[in-house]
């Protein structure tokens, strides 16, 4: 399909130009804010002399746009410089880190739709009853509580008080898994180690739906609203006349429709737990990036910062990207509207 | 107003809504009133108190400092609200008046000021303000601003919307053939249209600044002890969990209800004010 790569190659275009925005803009933040810091990563009991060392190292007695330059020269050969808390590439510290995020995140996204989209369908379905008050009630809870109050909530309730799940890290000390991906869930199995799989698939159930919770409320919230506006359109009512099964109707006339517009939205929220999974990650002591994002923010170590939040960006604009070509690939109207153009 | 008022109170729900935002809010006005125990929002040791469970007459227990937490809770709320409205009365204007000049001028305005909006969109909220937060010094007005910072690019999305639909339709077109100038068509015939659904959003939103703020403070990027925050409250104690269970879990409940008020109330105004997400 031609005018799906059209597309992609239009939308890559827009985030690339984004991307160099957010660059530009965090690096920016970075570098006016007071303070110095290379005085701050060496400590209070620096010489001068290897104060000016690590200045001149990180270029920071240049003018903005040269220090901005170098950034860029060095970001082209995928080089995000050294952090300053770790002392190792910034690069190497996210690839050890983002994968254990990102399985929470991909978990927990899963989770969203669902839970979100069906009990989304059952209360628009149910519209004006019980079972309608009660979902939006609920969906409506969910999304009233940062992600570190449900993990809480969770932890006490389905860890302490029933010990139903574990209550911290991502797999059981007795399990040594060679990382291949940084994905446990995929890990255990290369290693052919079902025990350990299903030991991880069990660590990850509380923190993944801590982390989903206000996810499912808002698809749920979302499905709703524009599947009750799509009940007011006229071909539902033909089908109700046709005497079509409620649940077809509610299937196959209503939902569909309903889940181009909730979509779009359904992906922003996905995107937005990539920083919300640092919330959770806290409470559940889970290795991901959240303490070595806390921690390089703490100590004002810009490359690590500028590194991290570029990565997250760029994961957000690829999440976005993906769900804008799922749209066009299940809306016709768009994909016809392209091929016409 | 006044019927928008009586329709809330008519819907249990709203109603409900209605009485948790009134609770937050007058506890929060009366904060030096209603709580027992006013002194303990500061920096106050009472050794002989600390971590006692829920009991007369610290009902909500007592913190690792012997604070009692009800009266710390209180103040936290002043503070949360305080900083929702700042937050909003910067970030809506602002918001809305580069949505209603992206949205009506066109052209290469149009362009740049949406790319900047999606510069701001595309970094995920939390860590934009938390990078923000951690390169400021971590105070309360820093946290204003860093909130500030990322919720301004909501309302500009939002409006430049409605204001390109507005801007085809008869009105405006009306008011640019008499020769009304760019400034009053924009501010005087598009924006109140526009006002419910800005309203709306900024009830909904109110719950979610006090959320982000939170989430900033747990994060301990927030306000600074022994300043009361519900989220620091919340971070401190779940290092004793489950045993001080009474350390996070007010605190914990007490953002709950202050959102899920503001937002009973918001879902509600969209329903009477017709206003689609």
């Amino acid at each position: 399909m031609p005018s799906l790569i059209r597309l992609l190659a239009k939308r890559l275009g827009t985030s690339l130009i984004v991307l160099i925005g957010v660059s530009l803009l965090i690096f920016a933040i970075a570098r006016v804010i007071p303070g110095d810091p290379a005085r701050i990563a060496l400590g209070p009991n620096a010489t001068a002399e290897a104060i000016a060392a690590l200045r001149d190292r990180l270029h920071l007695d240049q003018s903005f746009l040269t220090q901005y330059g170098y950034f860029l020269a060095d970001l082209v050969r995928g080089d995000l410089g050294t952090s300053l808390y770790t002392n190792r590439p910034v690069t190497s510290d996210i690839a050890q880190f983002l994968p254990a995020t990102l399985e929470l995140v991909i978990i927990a996204g899963l989770m969203m739709v669902a839970f979100g989209l069906p009990l989304g369908i059952l209360s628009a379905r149910h519209r004006g009853t019980f079972i309608d008050h009660a979902i939006r009630m609920v969906t409506l809870l969910g999304v009233s509580a940062p992600g570190f109050v449900w993990a809480v909530i969770l932890m006490l309730v389905f860890a302490y008080f029933l010990p139903l799940f574990p209550i911290a890290g991502r797999i059981s000390d007795s399990f040594t898994i060679p990382p291949v991906s940084g994905f446990l869930l995929i890990d255990t199995l290369l290693a052919g180690n079902i025990r350990a799989f299903g030991n991880a698939a069990w660590h990850i159930v509380l923190p993944a739906f801590a982390l989903a919770l206000s996810g499912i409320g808002q698809a749920a919230r979302l499905v709703r609203s524009n599947m009750v506006e799509t009940y007011d359109k006229p071909y539902i009512e033909m089908a109700q006349s046709y005497g079509f099964a409620e649940k077809r109707i509610a299937r196959r006339y209503a939902f569909r429709p309903s889940l181009i517009p909730s979509l779009t939205i359904i992906g922003l929220d996905f995107a937005a737990m990539l920083g919300n999974a640092f919330l959770v990650e806290a409470v559940f002591a889970w290795p991901g990036l959240s303490r070595y994002g806390v921690a390089v923010i703490l100590r004002k170590d810009l490359n690590a910062i500028v590194g991290t939040v570029l990565i997250m960006s760029a994961l957000f604009l690829i999440v976005n990207i993906v769900v804008d070509l799922l749209v066009s690939i299940i809306n016709p109207r768009i994909r016809l509207s392209q091929r016409a153009s | 107003m006044k019927r928008t008022l009586l329709i809330l109170t008519r819907n249990p729900l709203s109603l409900i809504g209605l009485i948790l935002v009134a609770l937050v809010v007058l506890s929060a006005v009366f904060a030096d009133l209603i709580a027992p125990f006013p002194e303990h929002r500061g920096a106050v040791v009472d050794f002989v108190n600390f971590n006692k469970a829920p009991e007369w007459p610290y009902i909500f227990g007592t913190d690792l400092v012997g604070r009692d937490l009800f009266s710390r809770i209180i103040y936290a709320y002043r503070i949360s609200l305080v900083l929702g409205i700042v937050v909003l009365a910067i970030a809506v204007p602002v918001g809305v008046a580069i949505g209603l000049i992206a949205g009506y001028v066109g052209g290469w305005t149009e362009y740049l000021l949406m790319r900047l909006t999606d510069v701001f969109l595309s970094i995920p909220p939390l860590v934009l303000a938390m990078s923000m937060m951690g390169l400021l010094e971590p105070t309360l007005t820093n946290g204003m601003i860093a909130v500030t910072v990322m919720w301004w690019p909501w309302y500009t999305r939002l409006v430049y919307n409605l204001a390109r639909s507005e801007k085809e339709e008869g009105y405006v077109l009306a008011a640019e053939v008499i020769g009304a100038s760019k400034l009053h068509i924009m501010f005087r015939e598009i924006l109140p249209n526009c006002v419910p659904s800005i309203l709306t959003k900024m009830m909904l939103d109110f719950g979610f600044v006090i959320l982000i703020a939170s989430s900033l403070s747990f994060l301990g990027l927030g306000v600074q002890p022994p300043t009361p925050d519900l989220g620091s409250m919340v971070a401190e104690g779940a290092k004793y969990l489950p045993d001080s269970w009474w350390l996070t879990v007010f605190p914990g409940l007490a953002i709950l209800i202050a959102v899920f008020g503001f937002n009973l109330i918001g879902d509600a105004l969209r329903e009477i004010l017709g206003v689609d997400q």
